[in-house]
């Protein structure tokens, strides 16, 4: 069974249909990634799983429906969603904002562990762990948004355009990342990108959206060699 | 020198007022936004509960958790029944509706208690003892130790526990904190609640100066305003810094500056009101806006 489900899910903002049925699903330790142009659905589709969006349809996570769940409690089932513009809480310190990754977790339970572990991913956030978050660049914010979800321990792992406004080389790197979180952790991650070339590398299987459907599926290695989908929908 | 000094103390002492009703205004605009204009009236109401345990014979020093510990439950009712229907509606409405709430304690502790002054009792005396030659009274020593304490205890629970971080990224951040897992309807909730409670600590000690009745705080919670925009609307750590500054500056106006005395006082704090907005918006401690992308 899939860990994660959403069957002919429907959504939008006010009078403003965006997602017109969209059906996917990403079982434990996978990466999908789920692709397509400006305004085709995705991040609507990541905000319909953790409840900010109003949505009808189907949504199952670890066979349970989100239907009348709210964000919080959708969050407490263990979905991390690091949303558009990383969430980072920049009133706060780094360590503010770590801790608050850890904010449902009691003490006890491999913390401590955990902690080193994030460093050692991100060792820059142990230097900067007393500044400002709003103190740090764009890559190193995104860096603090992945370490805090990681802190939290999901099964699933919701990820909305992680090499945004970033430097290729720092694109790189925290492609890297997720890439060992995943592999390490068992960590499923719903992947949204932009950047088709990428996602496709690192994702398993992939969805591309368009305009509020799925248009194409398929296993990532396929979509990447075949050429008619490529120029059609993912640019490249 | 003696006088000076004996006008500074007094100054502090009223600024410590100020300072946590400017403190309850600041955890509330962290919360929604928004000053609550009912701040005042409900820190006069919890000054009668205060009032009235302590007149059918509870000692002053039970009655003053008690009211506390109320005012603090009473700040959540008033937000989940009053504030939470109506927290997505334009700021106007807000506005409207706690200068709705504002007349409605009035006018809900007149037909209680009626408008006469009531005398309030202080548990500290009005002898005095000499601070560097300054006579400073047990009076205006009490207030300042009882509004530290509580400034304290909420800089700590803020600053230092994993409530106070929950509830300050609630109220920064209510989007980004939800997907952490944090119950941001009930962190603003607590917001109230505690922000009720440090009022009721600053009408009660404020009662047995300027004498208890319902409109008891309409001039505090001008100061106050004023001690809030002064430190930063947004600052809690400005708030308290405001308040002294405050209490000091027209304490000292009203003994020195030639006119400037009762009713005039509160002339010198919209003063301080005005420049502080023309000449630094963001008061002294304010949040300037800095994002990087």
């Amino acid at each position: 069974m899939a860990l994660l489900e959403l069957d002919g899910v429907r959504a939008g903002y006010g009078q403003t249909r965006v997602l017109h049925g969209v059906s996917l699903s990403v079982g434990e330790g996978d990466v999908v990634a789920l692709l397509g142009a400006n305004g085709a659905g995705k991040t609507t589709t990541l905000r319909a799983i953790t409840g900010g969006v109003r949505w009808d349809g189907i949504i199952n996570f670890g066979g349970r429906s989100l239907r009348r769940a709210t964000t919080e409690s959708i969050v407490r089932m263990g979905i991390a969603h690091v949303p558009e513009g990383r969430g980072v809480l920049t009133e706060l310190t780094v360590e503010e904002n770590l801790r608050l990754g850890a904010y449902l977790r009691r003490g006890g339970d491999g913390l401590a562990k955990d902690y080193d572990r994030v460093f050692g991913y991100f060792p820059i956030l142990r230097e900067r762990r007393k500044l400002s978050a709003s103190t740090l660049s764009g890559g190193e914010q995104q860096m603090l948004a992945l370490a805090r979800a990681l802190l939290m321990k999901p099964k699933l792992l919701l990820l909305d355009e992680p090499s945004l406004g970033l430097a290729p080389l720092v694109v790189r790197s925290i492609f890297d990342i997720i890439r060992a979180i995943n592999e390490s952790d068992r960590v499923a991650v719903l992947l949204v990108e932009q950047n088709a070339r990428l996602a496709l590398e690192l994702s398993t299987h992939a969805y591309v959206l368009e305009v509020g459907r799925v248009a194409v599926e398929g296993e990532s290695a396929k979509l990447k060699t075949e050429e008619s989908v490529r120029r059609s929908y993912l640019g490249y | 020198m003696q006088e000076f000094l004996q006008q500074v103390l007094s100054g502090i002492a009223s600024g410590a007022i100020y300072a946590s009703l400017a403190l309850a205004l600041v955890l509330i605009y962290n919360a929604m936004g928004l000053v609550n204009f009912a701040q005042g009236e409900m820190a006069m109401l919890a000054t009668f509960l205060a009032f009235t345990l302590i007149e059918h014979g509870v000692s002053y020093w039970i009655a003053l958790p008690i009211t506390i510990l109320v005012a603090f439950a009473g700040g959540i009712v008033i937000q989940r029944v009053v504030i939470r229907p109506v927290e997505r509606a334009p700021v106007l409405t807000l506005v409207i509706v706690t200068l709705g709430l504002a007349t409605l304690i009035n006018g809900l502790a007149g037909f209680l208690f009626g408008y006469l002054p009531r005398s309030f009792p202080s548990p500290f005396s009005v002898q005095t003892v000499s601070i560097f030659g300054a006579a400073a009274s047990y009076q205006d020593l009490g207030v300042i130790g009882v509004s530290a304490v509580v400034l304290v205890l909420v800089y700590l629970l803020l600053q230092r526990t994993t409530l106070g971080l929950a509830m300050r990224a609630a109220a920064h951040h209510p989007e980004a904190s939800r997907l952490l897992g944090v119950r941001v309807s009930w962190m603003l909730a607590l917001g109230w609640g505690l922000a009720s409670a440090v009022g009721a600590v600053s009408g009660i000690m404020v009662a047995p100066i300027l004498l208890l009745e319902p409109n008891m705080m309409q001039t505090v919670v001008i100061y106050a305003f004023a001690a809030a925009v002064l430190g930063g609307i947004d600052s809690p750590l400005g708030a308290v810094i405001g308040g002294l500054i405050i209490g000091v500056t027209v304490n000292l106006a009203g003994a020195y500056a030639p006119g400037v005395g009762g009713d005039l006082q509160l002339a010198v704090a919209f003063a301080i009101i005005i420049a502080v907005l023309v000449l630094k918006p963001n008061g002294l401690l304010g949040r300037r806006a800095t994002r990087r992308a």
